[in-house]
């Protein structure tokens, strides 16, 4: 792996006595956008608990640059499942929420965040309360909450999960134009497969609970993506090698799936 | 955006008329059926006095009324304060600290289950005719609404936002300052509304069972001279002292959380 940047490798955990991860690994290099696709329950929001150090793993190992992570310096920027918005603060607080975690003062971090609200959509509403504003918008701040801490990597637990169909792809469209200008590093979690064709460069696709690696694909389609016929028939190709990894294991739900492609035990 | 001509429609001022207009025909309904049993059953004045015979001798001792008045509104108040400073002081402290929780909390519910009947003679035993007594009761009716108000309004805490917090490398502190206590303010303002009106009558309970001034006393020497028209006088200006008081609690909630109107309606 060329400059891995996050290695998972072979990492367990479970809560109390519920096994969650088994022997999971997966790989991150900089700049790389990856996504992880997985029946729900299956634990892939524990994956990103795992990083943000609110729950620690059983046995396997975390390297971040190549040293173990531990509880030193933030490598994350964490996106939550739902937004997260606090409803007491206005959006420009709401955005700068991290920042003042750090250690910024309220005008500093505000003068930061400030020249990003016309590239996130929300100029002109910096100044209301989360309760005003859509959910396309709230996911934007709760985005540009994320990627103003500097952190290496973003976490993204299915931004765009509560969504209406237009307003989600409207979101994935933009956040790929906002990927193809500042590259950042992304870990995205998404039950929405066409989503993770759309945005990765490699999508893990999980086992059901505890979940394990069943496939892992590669998506070297040119970007921007989805924009002509050609691109989009490779890529429901694509879509269709995940959802047959997703639905193969036919067997009961208290069997353990052992898929191809997967760790071995 | 509003167009100018809703603006002039919706004016502030305006906009309370129409919400308080149901509550004052409703009132005003009360006490025309109340006159008119008065007039019509010719039920004796010294039983059930008319509500016109009512206002009228609340106009005319009005001065006796309002001496009264104060004392009490001072009980109230101090006892309030008290009670409010002890319930955010003991909240935060139990809030950190599960095994502090475990060992006040027992205690904080038996506080509870204190009769006032018994309790209020006994506090003016102790602590004489004075203010003090008035606002240990006060806060001691007032002070266990106000903590679990709290206390629930931090566990109300969406799990997200510690959850983010944490991956900020927010302390335990900094979360409890920027998470867990503004998500409480809806509790605490519910809280803040349900122990204001105990209050009220905390202190003029305090002052029934021993008491130089307040609206307590009034009732008690009104009642001694049957005078029930002073009575209620005496009860009707304490109504109005708890609906101020209520409004005064509104209209904090509106400066110092205006979110919480704002996103009426809207939560998740
Ligand atoms: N705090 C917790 N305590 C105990 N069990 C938990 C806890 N959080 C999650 N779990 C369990 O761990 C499993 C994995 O949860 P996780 O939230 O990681 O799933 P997920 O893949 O993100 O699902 P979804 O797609 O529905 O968000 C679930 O079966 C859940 O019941
Ligand atoms: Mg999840």
């Amino acid at each position: 792996m060329k400059s891995s940047l996050l290695q998972l490798d072979r990492v367990s955990f479970s809560y109390d006595g519920l096994p969650v991860l088994d022997d999971l690994s997966l790989t991150i290099g900089r700049s790389q956008f990856i996504s992880i696709v997985g029946p729900s329950g299956a634990g892939k929001s524990t994956i990103f608990k795992l990083l943000t150090g609110a729950a620690h793993a059983e046995r396997g190992r975390i390297l971040f640059d190549g040293d173990m992570l531990d509880a030193g310096p933030r490598h994350f920027a964490y996106m939550p499942q739902r937004d997260a918005l606090m409803p007491w603060r206005r959006i420009v607080d709401n955005a700068t929420l991290g920042l003042e975690v750090q250690g910024l003062s309220r005008k500093q971090a505000r003068r930061q965040v400030e020249p990003l609200f016309e590239e996130f959509g929300l100029a002109g509403f910096e100044q209301h309360y989360p309760a005003a504003l859509s959910g396309g918008m709230r996911q934007r701040v709760a985005l540009l909450r994320t990627v103003v801490q500097g952190r290496s990597i973003l976490l993204l637990d299915e931004p765009f999960g509560a969504l209406d169909a237009l307003t989600r792809n409207r979101m994935q469209l933009w956040l790929e134009a906002m990927w193809l200008k500042h590259r950042w590093t992304v870990i995205l979690v998404t039950h929405d497969v066409r989503e993770a064709v759309m945005l990765s460069d490699r999508i893990y696709v999980l086992s059901p609970r505890p979940a394990t690696v069943a496939k892992v694909i590669d998506v070297p389609l040119p970007r921007p993506r989805l924009r002509d016929a050609a691109s989009r028939a490779r890529a429901s190709a694509i879509e269709g090698t995940i959802l047959d990894a997703l639905f193969s294991p036919q067997d009961d739900d208290q069997q353990r799936p052992h898929l191809q492609g997967g760790s071995t035990q | 955006m509003p167009s100018r001509a809703s603006y002039r429609r919706n004016t502030p001022s305006r906009a309370f008329l129409i919400r308080v207009l149901p509550a004052l025909i409703a009132v005003a309904c009360l006490f025309l059926a109340w006159e008119a049993y008065c007039d019509l059953s010719g039920i004796s004045p010294t039983t059930l006095p008319a509500p016109s015979h009512v206002f009228a001798q609340a106009w005319a001792n009005r001065q006796g009324l309002w001496d009264n008045l104060l004392p009490t509104l001072r009980a109230t108040l101090a006892g309030f304060a008290l009670s409010l400073a002890a319930a955010f002081v003991l909240s935060v402290a139990v809030d950190f600290s599960h095994i502090l929780r475990q060992a006040l909390f027992p205690i904080f519910i038996i506080s509870q289950t204190l009769p006032m009947v018994a309790i209020a003679p006994l506090v003016v035993l102790w602590f004489g005719f004075g203010l003090m007594p008035k606002i240990l009761l006060v806060a001691l009716v007032t002070f266990f609404p106000m903590l679990v108000a709290l206390v629930e309004g931090y566990a109300a805490t969406e799990k997200e936002l510690e959850d983010l917090l944490g991956s900020m490398g927010a302390s335990r502190w900094r979360r409890f300052l920027l998470a867990r206590l503004p998500s409480s303010l809806p509790y605490f303002f519910a809280g803040l509304r349900i122990a204001i009106t105990y209050a009220v009558v905390g202190a003029i309970f305090a002052e029934y069972a021993g008491s130089a001034k307040g609206l307590g006393i009034y009732i008690l020497n009104a009642k001694n001279n049957f005078r029930a028209d002073l009575v209620l006088a005496a009860v009707m200006v304490s109504s109005v002292l708890t609906l101020l008081l209520f409004g005064a609690t509104l209209l904090l909630q509106r400066i110092l959380a205006p979110w919480i109107i704002e996103t009426k309606g809207a939560r998740r």
